[in-house]
């Protein structure tokens, strides 16, 4: 383990999720929705990092996330990283993948597009997972990944 | 149960729109018939367009079904807070068919999700109105005698105009060559431009309208250009009386031209044309109703077959 991650206290199982923008860190701690849960949870924030200058990272105790749980990252920090931890080893490193259709995470960015007056789900599809274009799966408007609100 | 709901064309291959458009043909040949009788159709008007409604409302009848629903959503649920949700679960379960019209734009998608019973979009916003590119691709191939090889001259407001932009992702099956003229404040948008240039259909943009520009076309597609979609009041008054379609400025055109128009028309066609044998717009409304009976039969699963012989009837 390298003194980077040793800035915070060690974890025995769990999940570290590295490498996040500083300004996202309280948005991926409400998208895995870390909210409520019961677990051990250190988040660290401004931390130094040799990519990003300053980071963030969350370790969860006990708890390893879903493809489905990580893949709602992809619309707001697509590079981060999550090691999985047993007994203080890291087992498996995990990148977030971007999934072809992105639900109930995202908010269409027009005004008149069903989804914005009716109590629902929406539903995107990744138009161009590199520049991370959305399209509205309702109103078929797109979008690029700068304009996203999540919901 | 197949969800057979026409809510964009885009979803059609070409051997689907060459299939209602020859559906199409066979309910202009006999448009009176029994075909749906003993079923309900509903027209759900969220957003006044009586000539949509009565369009469809029409083929509807002369196919022997009957018409419920409502033109004003002031008198409906929808204004005491009901969901769109609960308004079409609960038509759905009286109709065989919903046909809606709606201000929001993916309002028709949701609804065919809701529920089974098949739904036509007869307009969601500025997104969708696939009933009435039907009806002008009916109107091409009927006046051109083949929808390939052809040179669409669309003339107006091409950036808000949504049948221009239905109707020109339709026509990319078909090799077709578009001319856009149009003033720059209301040219195409890039998006489809570069649909244009995806799928290898060429185009020409032009912001002359003369006789000169028009010379090739094969058909003119009209459209209104108004003042509300101005920013500069100054631009519109400039551009206003260009895009005006005059009768003089026919006299050269192909002698296949035909002159087509979404309706209802303002100023941009001159009365003089109407006259004229090339003027087309109103047999294209027309055309509308047997497009429509194409899309009433084909959501509830009649074949084109089943068109054919009912037609063997009367």
């Amino acid at each position: 383990m390298n003194k980077e991650e040793l800035q915070v206290v060690a974890l025995k199982n769990g999940t570290v999720i590295d490498h996040i923008p500083t300004d996202k860190l309280f948005t991926v701690v409400s998208l895995l929705g870390l909210k409520n849960s019961e677990s051990n949870i250190t988040i660290g924030n401004n931390l130094t990092s040799k990519k990003l200058g300053k980071k963030g990272l969350i370790k969860v105790a006990d708890r390893f996330f879903t493809d489905e749980e990580i893949s709602r990252l992809s619309v707001v920090a697509p590079n981060v990283k999550l090691n999985i931890i047993h007994n203080y080893e890291v087992v498996e490193k995990k990148q977030v993948i971007m999934p072809d259709i992105v639900k109930g995470i995202v908010k269409c960015n027009n005004p008149k597009c069903i989804t914005n007056n009716e109590p629902m789900t929406t539903i995107f599809h990744v138009i161009n997972k590199e520049s991370g274009v959305l399209k509205c799966h309702y109103c078929e408007k797109e979008q690029n990944k700068e304009a996203i609100k999540l919901l | 149960m197949e969800n057979r709901s026409l809510v964009t064309i885009a979803e059609h291959s070409k051997e689907k729109i060459l299939y209602l458009l020859e559906m199409a043909r066979e309910f202009e040949k006999k448009p009176n018939r029994k075909i749906l009788d003993g079923k309900v159709v509903a027209t759900l008007f969220f957003e006044p367009s009586t000539r949509t409604r009565l369009s469809f409302e029409t083929a509807a009848n002369r196919l022997g079904a009957r018409v419920i629903g409502f033109t004003d959503p002031k008198a409906t649920s929808s204004s005491k807070g009901e969901t769109l949700k609960d308004t079409i679960i609960m038509v759905g379960n009286y109709a065989d068919i919903i046909v809606m019209r709606h201000y929001l734009e993916g309002a028709a998608r949701y609804a065919s999700e809701v529920i089974d019973t098949p739904i036509v979009n007869a307009g969601d916003g500025s997104n969708q109105h696939p009933s009435q590119t039907m009806l002008d691709l009916y109107s091409i191939y009927k006046t051109q005698g083949t929808l390939e090889n052809l040179n669409i001259y669309m003339v107006g407001d091409l950036k808000y105009g949504r049948t221009v932009h239905s109707l020109l992702m339709a026509m990319r099956h078909f090799n077709p060559t578009f001319h856009f003229i149009a003033p720059d404040e209301l040219k195409m948008p890039e998006e489809y431009k570069l649909y244009c240039r995806e799928h290898g259909i060429k185009y020409v943009e032009h912001t002359d309208f003369d006789e000169k520009t028009i010379a090739e076309a094969d058909i003119l597609y009209m459209t209104r250009v108004q003042r509300e979609r101005f920013t500069d009041l100054m631009e519109y008054e400039r551009v206003k009386d260009v895009y005006i379609l005059k009768n003089d400025m026919l006299k050269n055109t192909r002698p296949n031209l035909r002159i087509l128009h979404p309706l209802p028309r303002v100023n941009e066609i001159a009365y003089d044309v109407d006259e004229n044998p090339k003027a087309y717009y109103f047999q294209q409304a027309q055309n509308g109703l047997y497009a429509r009976q194409a899309i009433l039969c084909d959501v509830l699963g009649i074949t084109l077959e089943d068109v054919i012989e009912d037609g063997k009837k009367y």
